[in-house]
């Protein structure tokens, strides 16, 4: 077996005459937790949709474990677990009945005990569904996808609509997925979702890839340029290679092209005239930053004038 | 496990959640037997004329009964259950399983005969009780259980066609009831109708699924004359239901 996980070339796909998907290129490996973020409607769902088997693809090759989920569907299953956006479990069983039910499904499946130890569900596994909490279904939802111990996860939009709380929990989920070993691709549209879970990230908007990476490193927002921002008591103006004159709040931004030297010399210059240097920060796009503008570009590409925007008839 | 051994566990779940739910339970299963002896209490003492024979009110109401509890536990049931399993991401998610979808529909199908059996078998036996209803015996026993099998299988396959035009769980018990229940009002069900009813309605009961039905199975129950006929245009319908089911039944919610 390789060491590629999923491998996906020139995925197209289009509903009536919006293009849903415009020629995706994804490349997981094994072992790898993988984000795909972006907005509403911008192909995630329809993308793993299709690697999961239940969308027909209009183009591209696609690989998931070395199967292709259009023609080899029956065989993918048995070696992948999926959580899909609503949660979908018999309201009248227990957990472990549950966890037991869908556990006979599989070739191998693992123990139901030890599932629902992993997703933290052990004090209900003699509840029934119906009395579980929103972020206890999910992870019972986890829980199930993890039954037939497969090689690949997918969550899609895990945590949409939770509580901070029930969040966080299903986050610890996802990180004990990846100490198991098991491939995970989840997407999202929370930055902070990818940046604790995710390995690798890839932005997709409009039905593109608009970039991909470590979520540290995505779009070059490592080597960006920062910037310094301080504050000035009333009537100071900083020397001239230490920014603009101040705003009316009295703070001053800069983008130095030498970060240590500017930082030196902004503190002498301040150690000097004796000045606080209040609420003195060094800034570096964020994620969010990064995705916003990515997103915000493609989008303005597909809405010029006579283009519809695929969000309007996503199938989600 | 092979498929008849996954059918039967999967069966133990269908029935293990359709007892839990309130709903179901008591809908599909108190409802008939509540009607007929709501009907028996009100009109039992009185006759009908049927195929040229006179008999009790409360011996065609246990027949009607029958009719009754077992289109309301495949057709109804089916059904409802399935539009609720299907908005819920129920279905999308076993079909996402390595659990062939066959094994998954014939286990709710056998569960829906199963309780109709049990339905039929406590309708008889209250009848019997309380009612001075005959059990039929022999030929009429034979005709009467194939009546029933065919019935009940018929009105499975039009409960999973029926679910392509439910658009939502809300709509579930509205649509159901809209199709079914003018059926059972024409077909004699709640109101009997004997010989004296006009000819147009007979014959337009008899185009739908219920009146042969619930024919056949009067045929059981009050001597009346068995025409296979009637098991045609029941097994016709499920045909029908068996085509449209399989060309627009939907594994993922509609909206």
């Amino acid at each position: 077996m390789t060491d590629i996980a999923v491998e996906v070339r020139g995925l197209t796909k289009s509903y009536g005459n919006v293009n849903a998907l415009a020629g995706i290129d994804l490349q997981i490996g094994h072992g790898e937790v993988f984000a795909l973020l972006g907005p509403n409607g911008a192909g995630k769902t329809t993308t793993v949709e299709i690697l999961e088997g239940y969308r027909h693809r209009d183009g591209g090759e696609v690989a998931v474990l070395g199967l292709d989920p259009g023609r080899q569907r029956a065989r993918l299953k048995k070696h992948i677990g999926i959580v899909l956006q609503s949660t979908g479990v018999d309201r009248f069983l227990t957990v472990a009945e549950t966890i037991a039910m869908y556990s006979g499904y599989y070739p191998r499946p693992r123990p139901v005990d030890e599932v629902i130890e992993v997703v933290g569900l052990t004090e209900k596994r003699n509840s029934r569904v119906v009395k579980l909490s929103g972020g206890q279904q999910r992870r019972l939802d986890v829980a199930i996808a993890l039954c037939g111990d497969p090689q690949l996860l997918f969550l899609d939009e895990p945590t949409t609509g939770f509580d901070p709380s029930a969040r966080h929990e299903a986050w610890d989920v996802v990180r004990n997925l990846a100490t198991l070993g098991k491939t995970v691709l989840l997407t999202t549209h929370y930055m902070d979702e990818a940046q604790h879970l995710a390995d690798r990230v890839a932005v997709i908007a409009a039905g593109r890839i608009v970039a991909e990476g470590t979520p540290a490193t995505l779009a070059g927002r490592d080597t960006a340029r920062a910037r310094v921002r301080y504050r000035l008591p009333g009537g100071v103006v900083p020397p001239a290679d230490l920014g603009e004159p101040p705003d009316p709040d009295g703070f001053v931004e800069f983008a130095p092209e030498d970060l240590a030297r500017a930082l030196h010399s902004l503190t002498g210059w301040a150690i000097e005239h004796a000045i606080a240097l209040d609420e003195l920060q060094i800034l570096r796009p964020s994620l969010e930053d990064v995705y916003l503008e990515l997103t915000g570009a493609a989008t303005e590409a597909v809405t010029a004038p006579g283009v519809r925007p695929p969000a309007a008839r996503s199938p989600q | 496990m092979n498929a008849p051994a996954l059918t039967l566990t999967q069966m133990r779940y269908v029935n293990k959640a359709f007892w839990r739910n309130p709903v179901s339970a008591f809908f599909t299963f108190a409802f008939p037997l509540m009607f007929l002896v709501i009907f028996t209490a009100l009109l039992g003492r009185d006759t009908i004329v049927v195929g040229g024979r006179e008999v009790d009110l409360s011996t065609y109401y246990v027949a009607a009964m029958v009719s009754f509890s077992v289109i309301t536990a495949t057709y109804n049931n089916i059904a409802t259950s399935l539009t609720f399993q299907r908005d819920l991401g129920v279905l999308k998610r076993t079909n996402g399983t390595p659990l062939p979808t066959g094994v998954y529909l014939a286990a709710r199908v056998f569960h829906a005969l199963l309780v109709s059996l049990l339905l039929v078998a406590i309708t008889v036996a209250f009848g019997t009780v309380f009612y001075d209803s005959e059990v039929p015996t022999g030929a009429t026993l034979a005709r009467l259980l194939a009546m029933l099998m065919i019935g009940a299988a018929s009105f499975c396959a039009l409960g999973f066609a029926v679910t392509a035009v439910i658009p939502n769980a809300d709509a579930a018990a509205p649509i159901v009831n809209a199709t079914i229940l003018p059926l059972l009002f024409l077909s004699g069900i709640f109101i009997p109708i004997g010989d004296n009813a006009p000819d147009w309605l007979t014959w337009t009961a008899r185009i739908f699924p219920v009146k042969p039905f619930a024919d056949g199975v009067q045929a059981g129950f009050l001597g009346t004359a068995f025409h296979w006929s009637d098991a045609l245009v029941v097994g016709a319908w499920g045909i029908f239901g068996l085509i449209m089911a399989a060309r627009y039944f939907s594994w993922e919610p509609r909206t």
